[in-house]
């Protein structure tokens, strides 16, 4: 029987791999986009396992949300990325430091 | 259930700006010509019309929409100060955004958009409307940070705080998805009763349960502190502010920051009064650390929109000095805080965007040299801001300090309220260093004229940064009103 503890360990490493996908990476922003992805669809793993062990139903509207603001948050990003690479020609994480300080 | 007409009555100003930004982008788009023609002005009425509701508008407590959004005096205060840092954004910035070809009219519409996030978020009394409120706002931000899409530090910064807003919301939600799970609802109101309730069982099973808690609050505290921009959160700060135009780099450092400030407020009052140690421990961190560097690493900076940066997260560390006392007055403390730093954010912003040299904008702290000779009233009320900002008496800023202070030895923080101090010394210096140039160094290159609209901007915060202890009572009485609500 897989019970709520199970569903919030695979949670818990979703998103650990999608924390460690934005800090480690050093290549690529794309990668940092699907990490992103990876971040919030744990947490509605761990909202729908929630709304279904409390049986209330908020839980789950909430991970509707989610799914939704996804959506425009990776064409916003996309959008950024792509005015991005126009200016300079490139993508990789390393070479984004015009300014410091 | 209550009609609904009346749960829209409570919500009136965010309908008001969700329909004119529509109407504005509907008037842009049949437009149809490239600059944004009178859109800004369009803009700047509808967002004084919210301000207008706001003011005239009910005067009760009501919590609408199955408890998702809460109407009070706290509330429409914060809602006002944002309203107004939107406002003088938008009017300041007009000239500046033409003059580098950017005046395109989705610019008010963004601004309007995100306002309307952040007014959203001010009301949130649930999770939901909390994570939604804070994107509507943080989307809208994400692209007017890269507005300037030809310039590669602009897309440079958007795309800096795209990506650190996204990892920050998603710490945000895996904390409000924690929180959910232990409570078993999103309104702030439930979790506070939940958190009650197991506190009074007491064994084991409390202990754990508490431990869960604290999990969701650092993770919701993360996101919150993101925005915020408070130290260890505070990375994308500086390169933002330096990167994006200068009336964006204004409007980030006003509305968002206002509406940041008054949601952690809330969570932490009405959803943590139960675990009390927990959210202090966490405030008190970030707040000292947020001095430190706010104080320090100001000092080697010579861009002055840099400088503003470091400046800004030094002040969001002294606002939730008021915020780790936990009490009524603290709360107090933090809305007078901030509604003093708009005043001083809003002047010096405008001081920034009269820097320019024939027609160009200039952004070196060592350009102001001389100014006092060439510019003698700009010189004097920028030099106004900067004895504010420092925290000088008599100027506003030194009662925007004392109230925090006051309401952290009042709560026995008394240590705390002393690296306060410390640190607003230190933080002083780079403030008079500003002052020294422009009043003992040699003028370089004279400035060109100030259009009117900044010039004013700079006269108006300035006069109310210079004669607030003139007139206190009706403001403070009014931000001890707003405080009151809350508890």
């Amino acid at each position: 029987m897989i019970g709520l503890g199970q569903y919030l360990t695979v949670a818990a490493i979703v998103f650990t791999l999608g924390v460690a996908g934005i800090i480690l990476n050093r290549k690529n922003i794309i990668i940092i986009l699907m990490s992103v992805e990876l971040i919030l669809l744990a947490v509605n793993i761990n909202l729908v396992a929630f709304s279904s062990y409390h049986h209330d139903l908020a839980g789950q509207v909430f991970a509707l949300f989610i799914l939704t603001v996804a959506a425009a948050e990776a064409a916003i990003g996309l959008a950024i990325l792509v005015t991005y690479y126009r200016n300079s020609g490139t993508i990789a994480v390393e070479d984004i430091n015009s300014m410091k300080g | 259930m209550t009609p609904i007409s009346l749960d829209i009555a409570h919500a009136l100003p965010e309908l008001i700006l969700a329909i004119g930004a529509l109407f504005v982008l509907l008037f842009g788009a049949i437009r149809g010509k490239e600059n944004d023609g009178p859109a800004t002005e369009i803009a700047v009425g509808i967002l004084g019309l919210a301000v207008v509701v706001l003011l005239i508008g009910s005067k009760s407590r009501a919590v609408v929409f199955d408890g998702m959004f809460i109407d009070d005096a706290f509330g429409r205060f914060m809602k006002v100060l944002t309203l107004i840092g939107s406002i003088g954004t938008l009017l300041m910035g007009q000239r500046f955004l033409a003059r580098e070809r950017i005046d395109k009219f989705e610019y008010p519409v963004l601004v309007i958009l995100s306002t309307l996030g952040a007014l959203i978020l001010i009301s949130a009394s649930g999770l939901i409307t909390l994570y939604l409120g804070l994107e509507l706002m943080s989307l809208a931000l994400y692209v007017i940070a890269a507005f300037h899409r030809d310039n590669i530090r602009a897309s440079e910064a958007g795309l800096k705080y795209f990506v650190l807003g996204a990892l920050s919301s998603g710490m945000l939600l895996y904390g409000a998805s924690l929180l959910y799970g232990f409570a078993g609802t999103v309104e702030f109101t439930g979790i506070a009763e939940a958190i009650q309730g197991h506190g009074d069982q007491g064994g084991l099973a409390s202990s754990d349960n508490l431990r869960f808690v604290s999990f969701g609050l650092v993770f919701l505290m993360t996101g919150l502190a993101f925005k915020m921009s408070v130290v260890p959160f505070h990375m994308w700060t500086p390169d933002v502010y330096e990167g994006a135009p200068t009336p964006v780099t204004a409007f980030f450092a006003t509305a968002p920051k206002m509406a940041a400030v008054a949601i952690t407020t809330r969570v932490i009052i009405s959803a943590f009064p139960g675990i009390t140690l927990q959210w202090q421990q966490i405030i008190v961190f970030i707040s000292i650390l947020s001095m430190a560097l706010g104080s320090f690493a100001a000092i080697g900076q010579t861009n002055i929109k840099r400088l503003m940066a470091y400046s800004s997260i030094g002040h969001m560390g002294f606002a939730l000095v008021g915020l780790a006392a936990g009490t009524q007055e603290g709360v107090q403390g933090v809305i007078i805080y901030m509604a003093i730093y708009l005043a001083m954010t809003l002047g010096t912003f405008a001081a920034i965007l009269s820097m320019k040299i024939n027609d160009r904008s200039v952004e070196n702290v060592a350009d102001l040299m001389g100014l006092a000779r060439t510019h003698p009233s700009m010189a004097f009320f920028l030099a106004t801001m900067m004895f504010s900002l420092a925290g000088i008496p008599p100027l506003a800023g030194f009662f925007a300090k004392f109230y925090v202070f006051d309401a952290a030895i009042h709560a026995h923080l008394y240590w705390l309220a002393v690296i306060g101090v410390l640190m607003s010394c230190v933080a002083a210096f780079y403030y008079l260093r500003v002052i020294k140039f422009m009043y003992f160094d040699e003028s370089g290159v004279a400035f060109d004229r100030q259009s009117p609209i900044t010039a004013g901007v700079l006269t108006l915060t300035g006069l109310f940064v210079l004669l607030m202890w003139v007139f206190p009572s009706t403001f403070i009485g009014a931000a001890g009103a707003a405080a009151k609500s809350l508890f």
